[in-house]
């Protein structure tokens, strides 16, 4: 927080004389950078405006960011502990940890857990691993750099929506262009849809393309303020490319590469809209097995379509659970790694 | 984490770069044809689908429904993308998405500059407090908020309305911590001190010396946030209906319909994504800076 303290110390420096010197002090003994002359309600005007303007210019974010995602916040949590129906909105009993215990129970919540897991996780790592490998390829000096950028960036600008119902096309059994390309190999059509693991690779297929590009280009950024004289001197040492990828980019990207871990984390904890739309007609269910239904598609379904808004609110607050430990374990891991270095 | 790497004294990141320019092209090294072999491959996986939205837009249900896919234009665009518009709503929902995502667009770039401006530059109580109260409920996933959201709108009988996803949405915590990175850095305190010391007042600096400073990062503030409203999903989709949709919504409708025709199915995504890619094609290479930008600091 250093930078926020090089704040204007004196900000009105020399005229407008220090707080708390009443404004008839100030009257003609400061002609210049007065421009209230003598008029003292004109200074006191002046030093109110100094003092209330920051917290006028903070007020209008703070009232709409408070009003729209730190109270409902506070009151997801309230709703969690009651028994609410999207039938009756108007009577909304206290249940106390019910709807907690009733998660606790249900073979639905573990399963969407373990799905919610899985999906991240095939998601999350090839994505980052593969923008790695691009970041390196886009940080050589190319011709076009800006146009081949944009280019990875595309899948960014295609919505969740959109791309899922690409995909979904794109993975149908039958006349689907995966299982036609397949077939020039020899493999049997595989029914994405229905079967458990290939759900849930299509499902990370559609997260993977459109992360991939903005992730890239993070790392990109990252790399292109590594200063060039440590692989200088790694050169002179002799390392190979490769050795100095290994050596010099890897260590100097660990904060970004961090980075980039918790943000897909927090993204893959809330998998909502590809499940759904890749579902079709059933899509809160999470297929007919439930096999792709994750903890956001879970929520929708028991708030929304099944009516539960009490136990809905439970979800999400284990959601938010289940994200605070996997961010805790996050900084463990590299608070080790960092020491056994 | 990201806190320490962002309030890196600002002169260290200039060291580099200069130290960088110094020695000419320093880790820049010269693209071999490997490397653009790999990259179109990457470009080609990036765009294909994109490209086939378009084809499969061109077809009919029962062609899509064949083997072997179809890898060329038809003639049914037209008339596919007409029944999208009409028949699905993807026009009523265009409009509607350009309201929303172009109100929440100014509000969040304005209100994002004010409380940035104060964050970097201002002196005032509690500061640093609410600067990490701001960064911390940065990674909150929507889905804490949508019960409570849902709620409150019912009682105002707001139930399908624009106001319920657009008010929500008005500012974004990332907004204000974008900004006030670049303040930081972009704004010089001088020129807020001789501004002051002329005697402007704090409405006039905001207006005179912090707006014309902070343009760059606004564009492509507003960028960003035109893209992530015009693409928002989780939300809208619980408040509003096929009614009075936006984009992402009818495209829902369409995907979850019951008599699927798959051709005009395509047509609405490729309309629904239209805008954004006219946009990523006109102002690409400040989308990409934009967010290379937010990545260094942030």
């Amino acid at each position: 927080m250093s930078s926020s303290k090089q704040a204007l110390a004196h900000p009105a420096s020399s005229a407008e004389a220090a707080p708390g010197t009443p404004p008839g002090a100030a009257r003609g003994a400061h002609g210049r950078g007065n421009p209230a002359g003598p008029d003292s309600w004109r200074s006191r005007l002046y030093r109110w405006d100094m003092k209330a303007s920051p917290y006028a210019f903070v007020t209008p974010f703070f009232v709409l960011f408070g009003a729209f995602s730190l109270i409902p916040l506070l009151y997801t949590a309230w709703y969690s502990l009651h028994d609410v129906q999207l039938s009756s909105l108007d009577h909304q009993t206290w249940a106390g940890l019910d709807n907690y215990k009733n998660l606790l129970s249900s073979d639905f919540f573990w399963n969407a857990l373990e799905n919610t897991f899985t999906i991240g996780l095939i998601s999350t790592v090839p994505q980052l691993l593969a923008a790695l490998g691009l970041a390196h390829l886009l940080n050589y000096k190319l011709r076009g750099s800006t146009m081949w950028r944009v280019v990875m960036l595309t899948p960014y600008a295609t919505s969740v929506a959109a791309a899922t119902l690409v995909f979904t096309l794109l993975y149908s059994w039958d006349g689907g262009m995966v299982n036609w390309f397949l077939h020039f190999f020899g493999v049997d059509p595989v029914n994405w849809r229905e079967s458990d693991w290939g759900s849930q690779f299509a499902v990370s297929t559609i997260v993977i393309w459109r992360w991939t590009g903005y992730n890239a280009l993070i790392y990109l950024a990252a790399m292109q303020a590594i200063p060039a004289d440590l692989y200088e001197s790694a050169a002179l040492d002799g390392a190979n490319r490769w050795q100095q990828f290994r050596h010099v980019t890897i260590p100097q990207l660990r904060p970004t590469i961090l980075f980039t871990i918790v943000v897909s984390t927090i993204g893959a904890t809330q998998l909502f809209g590809e499940p759904l739309l890749f579902g079709g007609v059933s899509g809160s269910k999470g297929g007919s097995e439930h096999q792709y239904q994750t903890l956001g598609l879970y929520m929708y379904d028991q708030g929304w379509i099944i009516g539960n808004l009490g136990k809905a609110s439970a979800i999400a607050w284990s959601m938010f659970l289940v994200l605070l430990l996997v961010a805790a374990v996050n900084l463990l891991l590299t608070r080790r790694l960092r020491k056994s270095q | 984490m990201t806190t320490t790497e962002l309030t890196a004294p600002p002169g260290v990141r200039k060291e580099e770069r200069r130290r960088r320019g110094r020695t000419g092209a320093g880790r820049q090294m010269h693209a071999g044809p490997v490397t653009y072999v790999v990259l179109t491959v990457f470009a080609l996986v990036s765009l294909a689908p994109l490209v086939w939205t378009a084809i499969a837009a061109s077809r009919t249900d029962g062609r899509l429904a064949q083997s072997p896919p179809p890898l060329w234009f038809g003639g049914n665009l037209f008339k596919n993308l007409e029944s999208a518009w009409d028949e699905a709503g993807l026009g009523t929902a265009m409009v509607n998405s350009v309201v929303v995502a172009g109100t929440i667009t100014v509000s969040t770039v304005l209100f994002s500059t004010l409380a940035g401006f104060a964050f970097a530059k201002l002196r005032f109580r509690f500061s640093n407090l609410l600067l990490l109260l701001t960064i911390g409920t940065m990674m909150i996933p929507p889905q804490l908020a949508v019960v409570p959201l849902y709620l409150w709108m019912s009682d105002l009988g707001w139930s399908n309305q624009l106001q319920t996803v657009i008010l929500p949405s008005l500012v974004t915590a990332f907004g204000t911590f974008f900004m006030r990175q670049y303040l930081v850095q972009a704004l010089p305190t001088e020129l807020i001190e001789a501004a002051r010391v002329d005697g402007a007042s704090s409405l006039r600096i905001v207006w005179h010396v912090v707006f014309p400073a902070a343009r760059p990062a606004m564009a492509v503030l507003g960028l960003l946030t035109f893209v992530f409203a015009w693409n928002d999903f989780l939300w809208p989709i619980i408040a509003l209906n096929q009614q009075n949709p936006t984009v992402q919504v009818a495209l829902n409708s369409l995907g979850t319909g019951y008599v699927p025709d798959q051709a005009v199915i395509m047509a609405g995504a490729l309309l629904g994504t239209l805008p954004l890619l006219v946009a990523f094609l006109l102002f690409g290479k400040q989308i990409v800076g934009g967010i290379m930008q937010g990545a260094i600091k942030g």
